[in-house]
């Protein structure tokens, strides 16, 4: 899922200072199952935002909704007059449910309220790791099923480095050396014979380094909407 | 000119059916004196309170709000308790953020056979609070008219 944290409050005030009617718009997909931008999360910040804004000396009229998901149009067409009511729209869907919404109501005022953060899962209630980079080339076959670029600091192909401490990075003790994960589960797994095959450099082309990316089906797409 | 009933001070007190409440109860049947500012609601467990309903009796001008659950390791419901510790904790961080006293709102355990302690937190609440003074958003709704559009 992707993973987000809400902005400090400060922050968000400061981005909605200038406008009076705030509509506050959660997501009910991977912000609401990390707590950062479900309904109850879009109550409290609402609360919060008319409380603070009152206790400034500059009450704003502050309301909230959830759809159940931000990145797609058939579920954000539904709020069109909400969103033309509103002054100003504070998205707490993650970074993409903050530029569907910029995309589909183009004289929309849309800021984000969460800092969308990483893909990961939630390891505990309450912890949640990072474990996918989106890459666009996955090598998890080759490694053991742990990610060594998201989860190693300097995302080495062949590693581990010499910073690896019993079984910890050197940035962070409390981190888990990716490939010494990565060891003991192809070593677990009588599999080790993987760890010595040398990855040649990765094609990171594939990644953010070849500008965004697209994926087109053409099996999928729609008679009515091949414009080009 | 307000009269006295707009004037009064109103402490929310979130019990717990178990204990708390039950020790609100106790302290009634001792007739032991507590302040008539504490408004009590009773709750399976203080597991089940929500961050949202505490902030929104705040927003509609409560002066204050306690929570009072079972004992840590007495929980009815094992730990409902203790993740209401953490809530409040993280609660009184959101009141900061927005400019509140986060000494608005206060956690308290106790067993449902001390009824003198629950006459003794809620004075102790209710001294903090009119020490903080009326709430600033008791201007906003009447607590009255709250109850009634929040049932
Ligand atoms: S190798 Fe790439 S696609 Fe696979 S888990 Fe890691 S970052 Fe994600
Ligand atoms: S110690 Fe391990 S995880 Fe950390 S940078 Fe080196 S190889 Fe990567």
């Amino acid at each position: 899922m992707i993973v987000a944290e809400q902005k400090p409050l400060e922050e968000i005030k400061s981005l909605i200072a200038d406008y009076q009617n705030v509509l506050v718009v959660g997501c009910g997909t991977c912000v609401t199952v990390c707590f950062a931008g479900g309904e109850k999360e879009a109550g409290i910040l609402a609360s919060s935002l008319r409380m603070a804004t009152k206790l400034d000396g500059n009450t704003k009229q502050v309301d909230h909704l959830v759809v159940q998901r931000q990145c797609e149009w058939e579920y954000i067409d539904p709020i069109k007059e909400q969103v033309d009511k509103a002054d100003i729209v504070l998205s707490i869907g993650c970074g993409i449910g903050v530029q569907a919404l910029v995309e589909r109501f183009p004289d929309a005022i849309v800021v984000p309220g969460l800092n969308t953060t990483f893909l990961g899962l939630p390891t505990e209630q309450g912890i949640w790791e990072e474990r996918c980079a989106a890459c666009g080339e996955c090598i998890l076959g080759l490694t053991g099923g742990i990610c060594p670029i998201a989860r190693c600091a300097k995302q080495l192909l062949n590693g581990p480095c010499g910073g690896s401490q019993n079984g910890m990075c050197e940035i962070n003790p409390d981190t888990p050396c990716a490939w010494q994960l990565i060891y003991d589960k192809l070593e677990s797994q009588g599999r080790l014979e993987l760890i010595m095959e040398i990855f040649p450099s990765k094609d990171w082309s594939n990644s953010r380094d070849g500008g965004p990316r697209k994926i087109t089906r053409e099996d999928l797409r729609l008679a009515a909407e091949e414009t080009e | 000119m307000m009269n006295d009933r707009e004037n009064a001070f109103h402490i929310v007190a979130y019990c717990c059916h178990y204990c708390a409440y039950a020790a609100a109860d106790l302290a009634g049947v001792l007739r032991l004196r507590y302040p008539a500012e504490i408004k009590i609601v009773e709750l399976p467990c203080t597991g089940r309170i929500d961050a949202r309903e505490i902030l929104l009796t705040l927003e509609h001008g409560a002066d204050g709000v306690m929570i009072a659950g079972c004992l840590e390791g007495d929980c009815h419901f094992q730990d409902g308790n203790i993740n209401a510790r953490r809530r409040i904790e993280r609660l009184k961080q959101t009141l900061s953020e927005i400019g509140m006293d986060p000494g608005r709102i206060e956690m308290y355990n106790l067993s449902s056979a001390q009824g003198n302690r629950f006459a003794e937190v809620a004075t102790e609440m209710t001294e903090r609070i009119i020490e903080l003074g009326p709430s600033p958003f008791r201007t906003m709704v009447r607590i009255e008219d709250a109850v009634e559009s929040n049932p």
